[in-house]
């Protein structure tokens, strides 16, 4: 594997008309990446995206995608390119076989090596049933299916998936996830979508993008450290007085949620918290670490707010 | 890579009922009036012995099969060029080939080059209406080769100028629609100019530069407008395909 960047995007600019879509992002993917990429609609995730691909041209800003910059030399750098729009782009009138075909003759495949890419492609993306139907007439799931496999046919570099997951049904997902599990040791995968968890169990990084501009970029393992909190919700069925429970040496500070309910931050480990609890017999029936999930981030964030940490 | 992107083409032509209806009412009606021209040459054929330099069959029937021609397909060209870069756009399919390691020349070209190979099927269906009169005739091949000539010319032009609007909207009625009238605008826009064929509006005229053809006369200024008008197009898609990246 090279040191180079997969993806390298520098201060990145995109208009339409008057309206700043994409401001000033600049970011890296390496191999075995695979990056999270939110944010709430018209935040301006499809946009980069479609930059990425080369669909649409960035107003400033550099792209190079495995080293070679996608303005100069389009061709070379989109060979190392998988990519899968928000609608899949599929020819209705063809089968699914004739589809893959032709797809791997435009991502320049080897004649020899074309009917293995397509058998790799299908059959990793669940489509060997369906090799002779027409697209039109498969179901959401399968066409997003098609799609995928259109997008990891020619084993490239880079794949780039805009909500890969919508339309398709549990076990897909699931399938799904594993799938970009499994591509995401070799290759560099940048995945936009509005699933959460998703992002949580499959990706290690994460992105998030507001009104056009890189609000938060950190890796999963960072947030993982970020939920290692010392704030806890409890809630007591005796509560004493305030300045008793502060004369408990391990507890920081209170804010009170209700009656019977009380943050706390404390300076060592739950269990201390728990056992000076039970010991003044406060009656504590529940005790809640108040976690930084990537929701709370991704909401805080998203609605204008810091993050507190 | 250009003819990859024009086999497709011409493939998904022929999976959508389009090309199939446009081939069976253009070849009905060409048909017609085919017959109808045998039977006016074989009503004055009695005349015709009686003249000096008479015209023969390929003059009094098969030149008039491929004008007809030329007008219906000037009414079915757009109907057939109107969803190749629209509808692409419409469905979100461009994006396979802007992401494809193929240039924005590529794409067009291919697109046009599926088109044309269709377009010479067309000719080729067309022409064997006049050729069957070569069982109980002799017919002037030349004049044959002319006209066919003249009329895949034509086609390739008009397909050219189709393939530009079709650019321009993501709807292919609209697309149809303003092909149909440039495309009109084009072939009648020296018929108010009188008999002085030098003004600049008969230059630019379709029918002025096809009608000598048709007539058996390949002259290279005509055919070099036919080049320089389908290149024209051509260039103009690939812009406004390259711009539509920086602005859409």
């Amino acid at each position: 594997m090279s040191s180079q960047a997969l993806i390298s995007v520098n201060n990145l600019v995109r208009y339409y008309g008057d309206v700043c879509a994409v401001s000033n992002i600049s970011f890296e993917l390496n191999a075995g990446d695979i990056l999270g990429f939110l944010g709430p609609n018209g935040a301006g995730k499809s946009t980069t995206m479609r930059m990425l691909c080369g669909t649409l041209a960035p107003t400033e800003g550099e792209i190079r995608i495995n080293g070679v910059d996608l303005l100069d030399k389009p061709g070379a750098a989109k060979a190392a390119l998988g990519y899968l729009p928000e609608t899949p782009p599929l020819y209705r009138e063809m089968c699914v076989d004739e589809y893959l075909r032709y797809c791997a003759k435009l991502r320049r495949i080897e004649k020899s090596q074309i009917d293995d890419a397509m058998e790799l492609a299908k059959q990793r993306c669940g489509l060997n049933d369906v090799s002779r139907r027409l697209i039109g007439n498969l179901s959401k799931g399968y066409q997003q299916r098609v799609g995928i496999a259109q997008a990891i046919l020619h084993s490239p570099e880079v794949i780039i998936l805009d909500e890969p997951t919508v339309g398709l049904d549990p076990i897909q997902i699931r399938e799904i996830r594993e799938l970009i599990t499994e591509l995401g040791t070799s290759h560099g995968i940048i995945l936009s979508t509005h699933i959460l968890p998703e992002v949580e169990s499959v990706c290690n990084r994460v992105q998030i993008i507001n009104e056009g501009t890189l609000v938060y970029a950190s890796g999963m393992d960072a947030l993982q450290e970020q939920k290692n909190t010392n704030r806890y919700e409890i809630a007591l069925r005796q509560p004493p007085a305030m300045d008793d429970m502060l004369a408990v040496p391990c507890i920081d500070q209170i804010e009170p949620l209700a009656a019977d309910r009380f943050i706390v931050q404390i300076n060592s480990s739950a269990e201390e918290l728990a056992s000076a609890a039970v010991n003044n017999h406060w009656g504590l029936h529940k005790l809640v670490a108040q976690e930084h999930t990537l929701e709370q981030i991704f909401v805080n964030l998203t609605l204008g707010e810091n993050v507190n940490t | 890579m250009i003819m990859t992107i024009a086999m497709r083409e011409l493939r998904s032509m022929f999976l959508s009922p389009l090309a199939w209806s446009v081939l069976a009412v253009t070849q009905l009606i060409i048909a017609w009036s085919f017959f109808t021209q045998i039977d006016f040459f074989f009503s004055i054929q009695q005349q015709l012995t009686t003249m000096p330099n008479p015209p023969g069959v390929t003059d009094l029937v098969v030149m008039p099969t491929y004008e007809i021609a030329s007008i219906i397909l000037l009414m079915v060209t757009p109907l057939l060029t109107m969803r190749l870069i629209s509808e692409e756009r419409r469905n979100g399919s461009m994006a396979l080939l802007l992401s494809s390691p193929v240039s924005m020349t590529q794409i067009v070209l291919g697109k046009f080059v599926g088109i044309v190979i269709f377009m010479l099927i067309l000719v080729g269906m067309i022409s064997l209406m006049p050729l069957s009169l070569m069982m109980g005739s002799t017919l002037d091949l030349g004049k044959l080769a002319a006209g066919a000539f003249a009329l895949f010319m034509l086609l390739a032009a008009f397909s050219a100028a189709g393939l530009f609007l079709s650019s321009l909207t993501v709807n292919p009625v609209v697309a149809a629609v303003s092909s149909f009238g440039l495309l009109l605008l084009l072939w009648i826009i020296n018929s108010n100019s009188g008999d002085n064929g030098e003004n600049l509006l008969s230059q630019l005229s379709i029918l002025a530069h096809f009608a000598p053809m048709l007539r058996g006369l390949i002259n290279s200024a005509d055919v070099a407008y036919f080049v320089l008008f389908i290149v024209t197009f051509l260039v103009l898609t690939i812009r406004q395909m390259d711009s539509q990246r920086l602005q859409a």
